[in-house]
């Protein structure tokens, strides 16, 4: 056990000790307007989020986790990002990074920020699942926004940035978990400049506090 | 606080602590010929005939160190390494895939330097076949590695049966024995291995310092420290005395008390174990429930990860540690759960309980109490659950 993994927040504690908007209840009885699970039980991580929504605004949001003490503090902050103020807009929601989460938090070890960025993304997939449930698909945005890295195997540079967030630091592991660059090999160089950019970005520091600069400052 | 994290240290015992505050007034260098250094010189060589006693060894055969790792990396690194040639590692080295990280990243350091090793498998319960380790040999075999007992399971491997065969093929046995000591009798005139590490912080002395035995019949070591000759040139450096009186003290002290003790630690394990399966349901026991150090529980709660349940114990005020991935500070749960074949996300959810000889009765019924109390809580909030 690495000692340094107890840093943190007060507001992490709160939260992780006395967890909001739990799903207790059984799942069918609750009937969520939309359902979005990601991670697997094998990885350690698991998180499934619950909404309900009112007026295009998320009315309600429960979560259930396999998950350690950082998933479970930064999915219930984010439960209540969501809901408070009479409930967030849908395409705000959508929006919402882990960085902004763990600003709310007050700061994630660094080596915990790969545990907070499964809310978010299950609350993406919950939303998505409310868009196809009442036929509005149309508004489920074009993942592909962001520039392609790796035009063999489709691998964007918000993929990287995303695997960077869970945990990989450096070019080997990227692609060990996403073969980048293994194909052709042209993409290999960007790739590397890109896993290092972010890695210094998130790791650098034991505490990585968040910050609101914008990401592209680096090309 | 209740403390069941014996395995990762322990508390000094008290005799041992009284010793120590006694022996801060010694000063003297043992190497030194006055009155001072013979006086703290006496200490220390008593304090090795307390350890070899406890053995049953030769004092000669008793070498102080920092603790396990350096035993285990001076055992290690000698056994392909020769002073005459010491940039030019060569020979294979046979071990588990369950050792201990000292042993593990010596052994992958060594890897790069064209040493080979051979992981050998261990099975589903933790533990190695000999057969396996012999039919691992090969003719550049220079030694066999493997631990007593298991530091996160805490099952015992048949060391008496593997170091059979390496004295068979005439091969270098090595045992980090740091979980075994003051669980098991170890008698070196019985058990053959050539060479044993321990450490002080895990029987009731302080960090710091440990000891590697190295049978007088043993090939020469070649030391990890070079100056002087401390230690018969085998260790460099000032002994570290207040360290060395103390694990002198520890080693009477086990002496006395081990044998009374571990059948109180062994009930209050049992205890432990028969309280939280009766209470929960979708507990397992890692590692084999037979052949294991009397003061060791591993379980995983299906459903929930390590962490969270770690964390919400320590709020409890219970100390335990886990092998999920989240304490690791890597994306890898532990490997020593994952090699015994079992999901991942058994891994994921264990926690490992070690007590030690000042575990309560009263302790084991609180803390079967909470860990129901965490378990059910986070098991609410699973969606395995």
């Amino acid at each position: 056990m690495n000692g340094s993994g107890w840093n943190y927040s007060d507001k992490v504690k709160e939260h992780f000790f006395h967890p909001q908007n739990i799903l207790e209840s059984d799942e069918k009885e609750y009937d969520a307007d939309g359902v979005g699970y990601v991670g697997s039980p094998a990885c350690g991580d698991m998180m499934k989020v619950f909404i309900k929504v009112k007026d295009d605004r998320i009315d309600e949001m429960k979560w259930q986790t396999f998950g350690c003490a950082s998933a479970i503090g930064s999915t219930s902050m984010l439960s209540v990002m969501v809901s408070r103020d009479g409930g967030m807009r849908l395409d705000e929601a959508w929006k919402i990074t882990p960085e902004m989460i763990i600003d709310e938090l007050g700061g994630l070890p660094a080596n915990k920020i790969h545990c907070s960025v499964l809310g978010d993304k299950a609350l993406r997939e919950a939303i998505k699942d409310y868009y196809r449930k009442t036929g509005q698909e149309d508004r489920i945005p074009d993942d592909d926004k962001s520039r392609t890295i790796c035009n063999c195997l489709d691998i964007s540079e918000e993929d990287i940035r995303m695997e960077v967030l869970e945990g990989v630091k450096d070019f080997s592991s990227l692609q060990e978990r996403t073969k980048i660059g293994t194909v052709c090999g042209q993409c290999v160089d960007d790739a590397k400049t890109l896993v290092n950019f972010y890695a210094g970005k998130y790791y650098s520091e034991e505490i990585y506090t968040g910050n609101n600069k914008k990401d592209t400052d680096h090309a | 606080m209740i403390y069941l994290d014996n395995s990762a240290t322990t508390p000094l015992h008290p005799k041992v602590k009284e010793k120590i505050i006694e022996s801060l007034e010694y000063y003297g260098n043992p190497s030194s010929m006055h009155a001072s250094g013979r006086r703290v010189r006496a200490y220390v060589e008593q304090s090795r005939r307390e350890v070899a006693d406890f053995f049953n060894c030769s004092p000669e055969e008793i070498i102080f160190t920092a603790g396990a790792s350096e035993a285990n990396n001076t055992v290690l690194k000698s056994a392909t390494t020769c002073c005459a040639f010491c940039n030019e590692s060569r020979g294979h080295i046979i071990t588990t895939n369950i050792e201990h990280p000292s042993v593990m990243n010596t052994l992958k350091c060594l890897q790069q330097q064209h040493v080979d090793v051979t992981y050998v498998k261990v099975n589903k319960k933790g533990v190695v076949d000999p057969a396996d380790v012999e039919a691992a040999i090969r003719p550049d075999t220079v030694m066999i590695s493997v631990m007593y007992v298991n530091n996160e399971i805490g099952t015992i491997q048949p060391v008496d049966e593997i170091a059979a065969v390496a004295a068979k093929h005439h091969i270098a046995i090595h045992t980090d024995a740091v979980q075994a000591i003051g669980k098991l009798p170890v008698n070196l005139q019985k058990l053959p291995v050539d060479f044993l590490s321990l450490s002080g912080h895990k029987i009731y002395a302080p960090k710091g310092v440990g000891v590697l035995f190295k049978r007088m019949s043993a090939k020469k070591i070649c030391p990890l420290i070079t100056g002087g000759h401390q230690e018969k040139s085998m260790r460099a450096g000032t002994e570290n005395t207040i360290g060395i009186i103390a694990i002198g003290e520890a080693f009477r002290q086990l002496r006395a008390e081990m044998d009374e003790g571990n059948k109180r630690i062994k009930m209050l394990r049992d205890k432990l174990e028969d309280g939280i399966k009766s209470d929960l349901d979708g507990v397992i026991i890692n590692g084999d429930t037979q052949r294991r150090a009397c003061n060791i529980s591993n379980m995983s709660f299906k459903g929930i990860e390590g962490e969270s349940i770690l964390l919400r114990l320590d709020m409890h005020g219970i100390a335990v540690s886990t092998g999920s991935a989240c304490s690791t500070g890597s994306l890898e749960p532990s490997y020593v759960i994952t090699a015994l074949d079992v999901d991942p996300s058994v891994a994921h959810s264990s926690i490992r309980f070690s007590l030690g000889r000042e575990t309560t009765e009263e302790e084991i019924g609180k803390t079967i109490e909470a860990v129901t109390e965490t378990v059910n809580f986070l098991r609410r909030m699973s969606p395995l659950t």
